[in-house]
């Protein structure tokens, strides 16, 4: 089992959603998050005051799959969030120790699917 | 002087503005994501600074100034110059020329403002004020005073448009369309709405549009008297019937009822009896209400889809498809018994008001589409309209103004 984090641009969410449904890939948690990598802040200025470098937004995925759909689930961010410039996001991929479905009681690979 | 007329079109000239800010800022402020809100309510925001200084300047003599051939005021009265406090007989018979002006002011002020709503969330700022200046003044300010104008060749033909129909909703509504053709659609805009950021705004937005466009229309009247009233009643009945019309409409036709339709039906039917108002009784008020609903229902819902622009917050549908609702309906419903200064309509006999209200219609459509089409031409040749790929991604209040709207983090 793996846990794949994504941090993506927020108008590529509709796109990657798109393309994780195409390979089965249906549940997710989303959540708005600020970052800055190599794309660089924007300045912001109230009253005058100058603030650069305040963060971007960008909106990060939670997906836990099991062996067989890391690589489907990775290929299908990168073909939705992909534009080639800087600023795209990033995907991490991390071990999983254990999942547990609430509602059932059940453990591992079942209650990811 | 009359203190008790002069009171209520003061009165009345603050409810248009309302309308504006931040009734139409919230309205649509609501509408668009999240990172293009301050976007909006600067634009609405800048429009009634930057509008109510051409219209002090030279906008409001061009509009109301002595008249030239019944195309366009003379400038005699740029700066006010000869415009006071006592009364002007042609349009202000019992309260001050100020009091007509500043009220006249919000209309030229609330009319660049609706079609924000065609270029919401990719307009360059710089460019919607030249575009907005421009437009104010080579399209509003003419329209106003062929209608509105002593000497004007709409009102002198007998155009019925009691508080602007044709000369606020119509020019804006076919601009927008204009506008939302020709800039394309937004990045990502797929014949399906965008969702919008805050509909609790919005709806506040509307509600205030409903309260301010009281002064819009029973403010027409330009007097406290039983005309007003009469505009005041219509008003309110029209917008009522559209509201839960609309609401019905979609409960039928999609299955709940929502508020951004109950909403948006409201708006609609405010736009279609504001040429009406001074004309017609509340019972075809009722009607006009319910036969707009239904058919800016058609346009927004299934026409926009079809045909694929991106009239972003339905300045076109609900402004432009409204207002000609309105104009036509004027022409059916409008009777001498409510306004003597008014006419006929087809339903009381007089086929003829139908044929003027037309002939005003397609002018004014042919006249702002290409004005409109003109102008836009000028504005993206010198400055540019639309906003680089990649300030549109990151949103407008960052890229435009350099500020956001809502913080994620302290």
């Amino acid at each position: 089992m793996k846990l794949v984090i994504a941090i993506i641009q927020p108008h590529k969410l509709e796109a990657v959603k798109r393309e994780l449904e195409a390979v089965d890939v249906n549940l997710m948690t989303v959540t708005n998050v600020l970052g800055q990598g190599r794309q660089k802040g924007v300045t912001e200025i109230y009253r005058g005051a100058k603030e650069a470098g305040g963060l971007l937004n960008k909106v990060r995925l939670d997906i836990a799959v099991n062996e067989d759909y890391v690589e489907p689930t990775i290929q299908a961010i990168n073909k939705g969030a992909h534009t080639g410039s800087v600023g795209d996001g990033k995907i991490f991929v991390v071990e999983l120790a254990e999942c547990i479905r609430i509602s059932s009681g059940e453990r591992g690979g079942l209650a990811i699917g | 002087m009359d203190s008790g007329n002069t009171a209520w079109v003061l009165t009345a000239s603050a409810l248009v503005l309302l309308m504006t800010i931040p009734g139409l800022a919230f309205f649509y402020g609501g509408l668009v994501r999240r990172k293009n809100v301050l976007s909006i309510m600067m634009q609405c925001f800048v429009i009634v600074c930057v509008i109510s200084l051409q219209w002090m300047l030279f906008g409001y003599s061009l509009a109301f100034g002595p008249d030239f051939h019944g195309i366009i005021g003379k400038l005699d009265w740029m700066g006010l110059a000869g415009v006071g406090a006592t009364p002007n007989p042609d349009y202000s018979g019992g309260i001050p020329h100020y009091a007509f002006m500043i009220f006249q002011a919000m209309f030229a002020i609330i009319t660049p403002a609706l079609i924000i709503g065609a270029y919401a969330e990719r307009v360059k700022f710089s460019a919607f004020l030249v575009f907005t200046l421009l437009w104010t003044t080579f399209v509003y300010d003419p329209l106003a005073h062929w209608v509105w104008g002593v000497g004007g060749w709409m009102r002198t033909l007998g155009a019925l448009d009691f508080a602007g129909g044709i000369v606020v909703h119509v020019s804006s509504g076919i601009s927008a369309l204009v506008l939302a053709l020709l800039l394309g659609k937004r990045i990502g805009y797929n014949h399906k709405p965008i969702r919008p950021h805050n509909l609790p705004f919005t709806v506040l937005g509307a509600a205030l549009l409903w309260v301010g466009w009281f002064g819009f229309n029973a403010g027409s009247a330009l007097a406290a008297d039983g005309l007003a009233a009469n505009a005041f009643v219509t008003t309110h009945i029209a917008t009522a019937a559209a509201g839960i019309t609309w609401a019905l409409v979609e409960w039928w036709h999609n299955g709940t009822p929502t508020i951004l339709g109950a909403a948006t039906g409201a708006v609609a039917g405010l736009v279609a009896v504001t040429p009406a108002c001074g004309f017609v009784n509340p019972m075809n008020a009722m009607f006009i209400g319910m036969i707009v609903a239904v058919v800016c229902y058609i346009a927004v819902a299934i026409m926009k889809g079809k045909f694929g622009y991106d009239d972003s917050l339905d300045a076109f549908g609900v402004h432009g498809v409204g207002g000609t609702v309105g104009t036509f309906a004027t022409g059916l419903f409008a009777e001498k018994v409510v306004n003597a200064a008014g006419a006929d309509g087809l339903l009381f006999g007089n086929a003829h008001q139908l044929y003027v209200q037309s002939l005003s219609l397609i002018v004014t459509v042919a006249f702002a589409a290409i004005m409109t089409f003109i102008i836009f031409k000028i504005v993206d040749a010198l400055i540019g309209m639309r906003v680089e790929e990649n300030n549109e991604v990151v949103g407008l209040d960052l890229t435009q103004q350099s500020e956001a709207a809502y913080t994620v983090i302290e």
